[in-house]
């Protein structure tokens, strides 16, 4: 299995990939900037989430909420998303339509200023405020995905504030800050453009040309901030949080190497020998043998710069303590470190992630997705047909020198949610014996 | 190719479409084994894999009164143990051939499902077969599977989404009706269930005549069906018939229920009534419908709670399609200080959608939209042989997706009136708040919407 892999760039620094597949009329649009949360300045904290909002506000030629109503008029499906190192918007429309997305999208890169107003801005801050209570305030453990950053990485660093963005932060966000991020990162060169699926080729760079080339170019590619980071913590970490919550929850987190360098990929299947479905070792030893907890998993957050952090989640059953519950996969990543890890448990991970990696490249839009990241992240996409070789030539030697350089006492932060005092007994918990998420 | 002109090229020079592609939904052959099982093959030659669905007459609908849960547990414990491998073993096996299987169950079937590739298939498919016709039940997992339900439903008492969606559907039927209960069973049913009531449901329900293997992927009907031969050719037993419960409502006049939930920061809303089953002639109407009121981000409930209004993260409707009728429900999580406006304007567009005909154009936005979408729903081998599930599963025409797009073109304003007014009946609706009852209850008690009833998270009146 091959991805077909076309690049060019245009004269004002968008990159393109173009990538065929006539299997289906489908097309799929992706299109990654390198902007996220990680490039926010103190006190805008949520800012490029709340901008990633206002990008499907309307632009000149485009009005509120119309990008929307467009591309499923089309027959299409769209959203985006933010994440610490970038921002993406994508589409998968069927294959006559294409013309029309890359239209839309060149229509925000290029325009989107004159359409942005305050009572656009006042109404997505809004919205955003309900997404936070939505997704984190009003769930059980979830503010974790808050917390875990910050208590991982230092208080200057950029990856170490709230992605969502605090209250008083979005409140602070003004249409001038909209502007400047604009201008600083929403630029041809700090974005990447990927169309797969069913095209024709030269028609596809022809739109492509007339619709992004007259964007004009930015003040050359912002800097990248600082990231560094130490190889290890130098200390367990530590952070308790009681919550509304019935049972506790750990994330035990490792400082790694980062997304795409060759030490990840041993750490990468580390994770999954961890914490990939029921035959992983935290599976097979705390669910099911001890049955000490109700579900438990693993995976790397995929950080690019600085540092990488692999992340155990586990949750504990009903009458198990939280220091029990870290107490227990504490236990099992000593005997990890103690012992190393098997060719055998190698071969499971590494024969899982390549099925799984086969069925996501089914989709246009993941292909797609996929074919940016490695455009933004290493200027490569074709480094999409290299995955499964990389994972394949992983060895049980390599995962091992991983665990003893980094799953030490010395580089783990533990962020444990615990029931608030009285949740737990109001409930008669304690009667139950098992649990699972 | 080449491009033509039209007149909605003319603002600001937005590109017009080409002429569409042709698509078809891939060609799918059944077969029918001599111990009466059915296999239905999609050959899907993109990449080396394959996704294999056994679909059993096993849904939560079937079982014993008291003993609710039952299918489910029966479909999750087929993965721990058979005669031959314990469940460790089982998983391992499974996970070696670089697969991994799901088994659950919903309301009108139990779905064991893999994807593999190619090179993997054969034993991956002689591994399924052992699953659904030898597994052992040992009474540790049986123990350990209940005890995990038990936690599911403790902890669905500080989450607020599920525990409304849960809580609705049980508002919303008479009391002898299945669905009132949880698809996965209470805690008192869950309690009750016995290794004996598992092996008992298995053997009434799993048997070859109720069993449809399908499979979409990297394989031809005849190799399909040589690895059907030879892995369940040998199994046998009685048919088991379909399983029926009542769709009635438990109210025909509207009623609030609050579920007070002090720590709450949102509102959790839910507001519908029983709708109607799932192999209707209503269907594409009723889908349109549904698109345009809040199935689409461009819905008028979503337009107007979130960009309008700015209450919410999200709003939308759906039919929960059964074989029976099915709960319909507007859904949306907002501020606790808006929570009675909110739901004010989302009572409103029901009201509306059953007064007027939809425009011209939003009735072109879903039905194209709904047309446009359906090829990019079916790229993957997973998503097609969910789709033949769900062709058995209602007993749908075999060109049902062959005719999707044309049932759907053809679906007009007037009859998305119709259902409107037949299938949304604001006369009986009821609806659910989970919040902080402090905040939200006087506000709501004054829409006059209904009697209130206050519940804890438990469900007991208070």
């Amino acid at each position: 299995m091959r991805i077909p892999i076309d690049t060019f760039r245009l004269p004002n620094g968008l990159f393109v990939t173009l990538s065929e597949d006539h299997t289906a009329p489908i097309v799929a649009v992706n299109l990654w900037y390198h902007v996220g949360s990680a490039n926010e300045r103190p006190g805008r904290t949520g800012f490029a989430h709340l901008f990633e909002h206002m990008l499907f506000q309307g632009s000149a030629d485009v009005g509120s909420n119309e990008h929307f109503e467009l591309i499923q008029r089309a027959g299409g499906t769209l959203n985006g998303s933010t994440w610490l190192e970038r921002t993406n918007y994508f589409e998968t429309v069927p294959s006559n339509q294409l013309e029309l997305v890359l239209w839309l999208e060149a229509n925000r890169m290029g325009k989107l200023l004159p359409a942005m107003t305050q009572q656009k801005l006042d109404t997505q801050r809004d919205v955003v405020k309900n997404e936070r209570r939505w997704s984190m305030d009003n769930q059980p453990y979830g503010t974790w995905w808050e917390r875990l950053p910050m208590l991982c990485f230092p208080p200057e660093h950029p990856f170490h504030h709230s992605l969502i963005g605090s209250m008083e932060d979005l409140d602070a966000a003004s249409l001038e800050d909209v502007r400047l991020f604009f201008q600083t990162f929403y630029t041809p060169e700090n974005a990447v453009l990927t169309v797969t699926g069913d095209f024709d080729p030269e028609q596809a760079r022809r739109w492509v040309e007339r619709y992004f080339a007259p964007i004009a170019n930015g003040n050359g590619r912002p800097a990248l901030p600082d990231a560094a980071m130490p190889r290890i913590f130098g200390a367990w970490k530590r952070e308790v949080v009681p919550d509304n919550v019935m049972l506790p929850r750990l994330f035990l987190s490792f400082l790694s190497p980062v997304f795409g360098s060759e030490p990840f990929y041993p750490a990468s299947v580390c994770a999954a020998i961890l914490g990939m479905k029921k035959g992983s070792r935290l599976y097979k030893s705390l669910v099911r043998e001890r049955q000490v907890a109700a579900e438990a998993q693993a995976f790397t957050y995929d950080l690019t710069r600085g540092s990488d952090l692999l992340v155990i989640d586990v949750t504990g059953r009903p009458g198990i303590s939280g220091e029990q519950l870290e107490q227990e996969v504490a236990r099992e990543v000593d005997v990890l470190f103690a012992s190393g890890v098997t060719e055998d448990e190698v071969a499971r991970a590494v024969t899982l992630i390549q099925t799984e990696y086969t069925r996501a490249l089914q989709s246009a839009g993941e292909r797609a997705d996929r074919l940016s990241m490695f455009a933004t992240y290493f200027s490569d996409p074709a480094l999409i047909n290299s995955q499964v070789r990389r994972y394949r030539s992983v060895t049980a030697d390599a995962v091992n020198a991983f665990i003893s350089d980094r799953l030490g006492e010395s580089n783990r932060a533990s962020l444990l949610y615990v029931p608030r005092t009285g949740t737990m007994r109001a409930h008669r918990s304690g009667e139950f014996s098992g649990a699972r998420l | 190719m080449k491009k033509k002109g039209s007149p909605r090229a003319a603002k600001s020079g937005r590109p017009s479409p080409l002429p569409p592609r042709p698509y078809q939904f891939p060609r799918f052959e059944r077969r029918r084994l001599k111990n009466g099982m059915q296999v239905v093959v999609a050959p899907v030659r993109k990449l080396p894999i394959a996704t294999v669905i056994a679909l059993v007459e096993a849904g939560a609908v079937c079982g014993y009164k008291g003993r609710e849960g039952v299918a489910r547990l029966t479909a999750e414990l087929l993965l721990e143990g058979t005669t031959n491998n314990d469940g460790v073993e089982l998983v391992e096996r499974f996970e070696r051939l670089g697969t991994s299987v799901d088994a659950s169950a919903d309301w009108d079937g139990t779905v064991v499902r893999l994807t593999a590739l190619h090179e993997q298939l054969s034993p991956a498919i002689k591994l399924l077969s052992e699953v659904l016709r030898s597994p052992a039940f040992p009474q540790r997992e049986v123990e350990r599977l209940k005890a995990e339900r038990l936690a599911d439903l403790l902890k669905l008492r500080t989450e607020p989404r599920g525990l409304a969606d849960e809580m609705f559907t049980g508002i919303l039927y008479e009391p002898t009706s299945r669905y009132a209960m949880p698809e996965g069973g209470s805690e008192e049913s869950v309690r009750a269930i016995t290794r004996e009531d598992v092996t008992g449901f298995y053997n009434w329900r799993y048997q070859p005549g109720g069993v449809t293997l399908i499979i979409a992927g990297d394989i031809t009907p005849d190799e399909a069906e040589r690895l059907a031969l030879e892995t369940f050719g040998d199994w046998s037993g009685p048919a088991a018939a379909q399983c029926r419960t009542s769709d009635e409502p438990a109210r025909h006049t509207r009623a609030l229920h609050l579920v007070s939930k002090p720590d709450a920061k949102q509102s959790e809303l839910r507001i519908g009534n029983v709708g109607f089953p799932r192999n209707h002639p209503d269907y594409y109407a009723a889908v349109v419908m549904n698109a345009v009121l809040g199935g689409l981000f461009s819905s008028r409930v979503n337009l107007n709670l979130r960009e309008r209004h700015g209450y919410t993260y999200g709003a939308f409707s759906h039919f929960d399609w059964r074989r029976l009728a099915g709960p319909f429900v507007v859904s949306t999580a907002v501020q606790s200080e808006v929570t009675a406006p909110a739901a004010r304007q989302a009572i409103h567009e029901i009201d509306r959608i059953r007064e007027d005909q939809i425009t011209g154009d939003e009735l072109s936005l879903a039905t194209s939209y709904l047309g446009g979408v359906f090829p990019i729903r079916y790229e993957t081998t997973d998503a097609i042989a969910g789709a033949l599930a769900t062709l058995v599963e209602y007993a749908l025409p075999d060109d049902f997706y062959d005719t999707y797009r044309e049932h759907m073109r053809a679906v007009t304003s007037d009859d998305v009136l119709r259902v409107a007014q037949t299938h949304l009946r604001p006369s009986e609706m009821q609806m659910l708040a989970v919040g902080d009852a402090s905040a939200i209850q006087k506000p709501l008690e004054t829409l006059g919407f209904g009697p209130i009833t206050v519940y804890d998270t438990e469900g007991n009146v208070v």
